[in-house]
């Protein structure tokens, strides 16, 4: 498939490169003039895949994270996987509140949120090899009345 | 983070203003303790009027002061919550049992160092 857009994006797992990877694909994604709240919400479960790679996947230790963001038609599509320990049984890993580190005052909440803040999301993982979350995105063309023309006519 | 206490009300308001992510959040959890353990206050507010991004780890946090909160007695609420921040809230089923406030009236109260 021809996309009409793509990136790629590899970077060491260091809690510090969340913020870096959010606004990179954030940044990317501006190509296809999202409203804040879409932007928002890619920035949101962005955050979510690319945390649960270091946190989960690699414990915490060193590894490397990638990301690979594909545009087309008004969609957009993104991947992120590591090379950690993989998830076991991923229907249960999908469950609200569902978490394997409740000490460390973690929710449970990271695939909910990326369920319910993009279109769809597929988890691909094998215990031992590591894992892929792919999520999309479909933007919402913008009509004469978009959020631009209202701040113009407000001010 | 902006912390204030107001002693008349035994009222401390913490005031996050950076981005709430698994990165930052040992720095505010740290910080918020050290303020409710200092003042052990009736009522703990955590305003996100500055917050310009919030993902899961500040479900997690809210919930580790709540309890922390209601150990120490004194009971914990949130203000200010908009856009993507206030979805991950209600999602999270956690406004059950935290109550969202308003800071409106607040400067009318004695602030106290
Ligand atoms: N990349 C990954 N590698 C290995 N395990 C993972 C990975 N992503 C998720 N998991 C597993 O799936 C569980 C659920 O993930 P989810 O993001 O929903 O919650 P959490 O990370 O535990 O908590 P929160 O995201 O709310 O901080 C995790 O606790 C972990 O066991
Ligand atoms: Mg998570």
């Amino acid at each position: 498939m021809d996309f009409e857009n793509e990136m790629k994006l590899e970077f060491i797992s260091k809690s510090v490169n969340e913020a870096f990877a959010r606004i990179s694909i954030a940044a990317f994604a501006s190509q296809l003039d999202p409203t804040i709240e879409e932007l928002a919400d890619i920035k949101t479960a962005v955050s979510e895949a690319v945390t649960n790679s270091i946190i989960h996947g690699y414990d915490n230790k060193q590894g490397i994270v990638k990301i690979v963001a594909k545009l087309k038609n008004n969609e957009i599509i993104i991947e992120i996987s590591d090379n950690g320990k993989g998830i076991e049984n991923v229907d249960i890993a999908k469950e609200p509140l569902y978490t394997t580190k409740p000490n460390l005052e973690r929710s449970g909440m990271g695939f909910t949120i990326m369920e319910s803040f993009m279109d769809s999301l597929e988890i691909e993982s094998i215990v031992g090899l590591g894992t892929k979350v792919t999520m999309s995105k479909k933007i919402k063309p913008k009509t004469e009345e978009n959020d631009e023309f209202e701040l113009i006519s407000n001010a | 983070m902006e912390t204030q206490y107001y002693k008349k009300d035994k009222l401390l308001v913490l005031k996050i203003t950076e981005e709430i992510d698994d990165c930052s959040v040992q720095k505010i959890r740290r910080k918020a303790d050290y303020e409710i353990e200092r003042y052990m206050p009736k009522r703990v507010v955590f305003d996100f009027d500055s917050v310009t991004f919030m993902d899961s780890a500040g479900i997690g946090l809210i919930i580790g002061r709540y309890k922390f909160t209601n150990m120490l007695g004194g009971k914990l609420e949130v203000a200010n919550l908009t856009g993507s921040i206030k979805k991950i809230f209600e999602m999270s089923g956690i406004l059950r049992l935290i109550p969202i406030t308003t800071l409106e009236n607040i400067s009318d109260i004695e602030e106290t160092a």
